[in-house]
């Protein structure tokens, strides 16, 4: 037939925008479509933020609540158990800690809720699956912001007692390694739940037990010097004591063990986005 | 013309049974099987009942949509649809085939995917627009028409969890009608809201196909809406293709394929159909004039219905017939003349002549009612019969006698001179 072979033609000359393949390379990582989707993510961002605090009276103060009355709760159990604090102001002391640490944690935990917590909508409209944890750890970056406003007026107060430093500008780069590990361990985790649902319950506590392995409400100056080696294998643990050494001047940590966290961040990264890679093909069968 | 979706070979399965529990112990068997090079032991066919385990919802599925049409798309619940729309719009992937695309994609399988209900309404098109692909400046560009189009101007700073669901619904519509994508994918979103609003909806529908010139491939099991829009379909069954083509012809198949032509019934061993006052007995349709087996546009034929009938005195009784065709539209009703009826054996026979009767499927129902007022029996979809066209089919005829709903033959009168 003739109009077959013209079709046929017409085929071979057009180029094809999107292909649907059974699979895919794992190792894809399509920026451009995310770029394109850029509102959505500030809309996620939005509405988490928004969302929450409607009908509440104290609204995006509970940011604040929250670290605020925990240091409260530390500063009072480590006076009792005398636990010290590198000399530096207790409150300074778990504070800084405490948010720096509340960033990991919340993005670990909410990005992992991902699949699970968007079945509904990823069910019935294809969009970037990426947008949802990234917009997880931009609205818990707001948050740590806020949170990190609450540092200063103390930081104000003990300026006679603590020694910020230059170290001060590799904040920015600890935020980044921080949201990287957050993201990295949230994308493997939500791409494990749809799978083994038992890792909701891991998760939960498994961040609550990771605070006690890592210097948040002890300095790592305390632990014995044979156990310091164990400690530092954690990666936020040297993060966090460089955080504390920007912002108070005391802090345990080598340049060494830095650079393994960053290089750990990044590599933890890129095994999340192939695991949600591989997840987000096929999850909507299986969650 | 251009193709802009073109489908080969997709196939789709599932794996039956319990995901879950097990699942661990399945991948590590799984895992030693692969780097000792055996057969995967969970991927076994039947499990130990031998019950199948794998379930195929879509196998070689092919198909090519040509820029600008409107494809429907029908078949029954399992058929297929919604595994075959989910492929389409990336939700999830082909076990094995492809699909090509050409152009934005769009995918509206449900209404309102993603509204958040502590949110105004204002805020809620900006997050479903994006969540459908538009960004902000498109939004914000057909905003007004958006609410406009909606009806809740009023509330649009209102949360949308104080809305009716009907406002709710509109709303939802509203923005996924103003998406501009190339191909337009739609599931059922037609089966919201008032008569009226579905009239609106339908009138959106054929604005983004016939005015705006985009694809759109249509779900739906609202016959009369696919029939309405779509100029070609394809009939899915058990996942396979089983037709492609004209809307009317897929559609004559599909029907067809559903309720095959039953033009003798009998109910002695059926009392589904029996009322108090009546045991149907059987139903049959005689085609009259000629030795044909089958009815076309000229033939007569008359339906009989036989049952047996016990009313108390009712002296003023009528048969009601209803013709119905396959989109479920009355084509005529003729009541009987009143006649008395005590006990016993009861029938009723109703001529149709020909040249009356469209092509196409028919349905009838019969209705027993005293007084012109009582209803003493209703019976809906006694047979179904298929009216086919005697015209060869290569006579040349100027019009498309597929739209008409009958075609009586009527005398005229020509003067001339």
């Amino acid at each position: 037939m003739t109009s077959t072979t013209t079709m046929e033609e017409i085929h071979h000359e057009q180029e094809w925008s999107k292909i649907i393949k059974p699979t895919e390379s794992l190792f894809r990582f399509n920026f451009r479509e995310l770029w394109q989707y850029r509102d959505l993510i500030v809309l996620f961002v939005k509405r988490d933020f928004v969302s929450v605090y409607k009908q509440t009276v104290l609204g995006p103060l509970w940011h604040i609540i929250q670290p605020l009355f925990t240091t409260v709760v530390f500063v009072i159990l480590g006076s009792f158990a005398k636990i010290p604090t590198d000399d530096v102001p207790r409150i300074l002391f778990y504070l800084t800690g405490i948010v720096l640490w509340n960033y990991f944690a919340s993005c670990l935990t909410k990005t992992s809720g991902t699949f699970i917590g968007s079945a509904q909508i990823f069910g019935k409209v294809y969009f970037p699956r990426l947008t949802v944890p990234i917009s997880v750890i931009v609205s818990n970056l707001i948050s740590f912001f806020l949170q990190f406003m609450l540092i200063i007026p103390f930081l104000v107060f003990y300026r006679n007692t603590i020694h910020p430093n230059l170290y001060m500008l590799a904040i920015p780069v600890i935020i980044v390694v921080i949201a990287m590990m957050g993201l990295g361990f949230g994308l493997v985790v939500s791409s494990l739940t749809i799978k083994y649902r038992d890792l909701v319950f891991l998760i939960a506590f498994g961040v609550q037990l990771g605070m006690y392995v890592t210097p948040i409400i002890y300095p790592l100056s305390m632990v014995p010097i044979k156990y310091q080696m164990l400690m530092s294998f954690n990666p936020i643990s040297s993060i966090i004591e460089l955080f504390r050494y920007a912002l108070l001047g005391k802090g345990t940590f080598t340049l060494l063990s830095i650079i393994y966290s960053c290089v750990f961040s990044i590599i933890i990264l890129v095994i999340g986005i192939l695991f949600f890679n591989q997840a987000e093909r096929n999850f909507v069968d299986t969650v | 013309m251009s193709i802009v979706v073109r489908a080969e070979n997709v196939s789709k399965t599932y794996n039956l049974g319990q995901i879950g529990s097990g699942t661990l112990n399945d991948d590590i068997q799984r895992f030693i099987a692969r780097i000792t090079g055996r057969e995967d032991p969970t991927k076994k066919v039947l499990d130990k009942h031998g019950n199948e385990t794998v379930h195929v919802a879509l196998s070689d599925v092919s198909f090519d949509v040509i820029e600008g049409e409107v494809l429907g798309i029908v078949g029954k619940n399992g058929a297929g649809k919604s595994t075959l729309l989910k492929i389409l719009s990336s939700i999830t992937s082909p076990t094995s085939g492809c699909v090509k695309m050409r152009g934005r994609v769009a995918s509206l399988l449900e209404v309102g995917t993603g509204f958040h209900p502590e949110l105004s309404g204002r805020e809620n098109i900006y997050l479903n627009g994006a969540i459908l692909g538009m960004t902000r400046n498109e939004v914000s560009r057909k905003f007004d028409e958006i609410v406009d189009f909606s009806g809740v101007s009023k509330f649009i700073d209102t949360p949308v969890k104080r809305y009716s669901s009907g406002m709710y619904v509109r709303l939802a519509f509203a923005v996924a009608a103003h998406l501009e994508p190339e191909i337009l994918i739609v599931d059922e979103v037609l089966a919201v809201g008032d008569a009226d609003f579905q009239k609106k909806c339908m009138g959106k529908m054929k604005e983004v196909s016939v005015g705006q010139g985009r694809t759109v491939l249509f779900v739906s099991h609202n016959l009369a809406a696919v029939q309405n829009l779509c100029g070609r379909s394809i009939f899915l069954k058990g996942g396979k293709v089983n037709a492609i083509g004209t809307t009317k012809d897929v559609l004559n198949k599909y029907l067809m394929d559903d309720a095959n032509s039953v033009i003798e019934r009998d109910w002695d061993n059926d009392c589904l159909a029996d009322t108090e006052f009546v045991k149907m007995r059987y139903s049959r349709i005689h085609i009259q004039n000629d030795d044909s087996e089958s009815i076309k546009v000229g033939t007569a034929f008359s339906i009989e219905v036989a049952m047996d009938a016990d009313f108390d005195n009712e002296e003023n009784i009528n048969f009601s017939f209803n013709l119905y065709n396959i989109y479920g539209q009355i084509i005529f009703n003729s009541l009987s003349e009143s006649f008395t009826h005590f006990k016993g054996s009861l029938k009723g026979r109703i001529f149709v002549q020909g040249d009356l009767l469209n092509t196409g499927i028919y349905k009838f129902s019969i209705m027993i009612s005293a007084d012109r007022t009582k209803t003493m029996f209703y019976l809906e979809d006694v047979l179904t019969f298929e009216v086919f066209d005697e015209r060869e089919a290569d006579e040349k005829w100027f019009g498309d006698l597929s739209v008409v709903l009958i075609r009586p033959k009527l005398r005229w009168e020509i003067t001339n001179g």
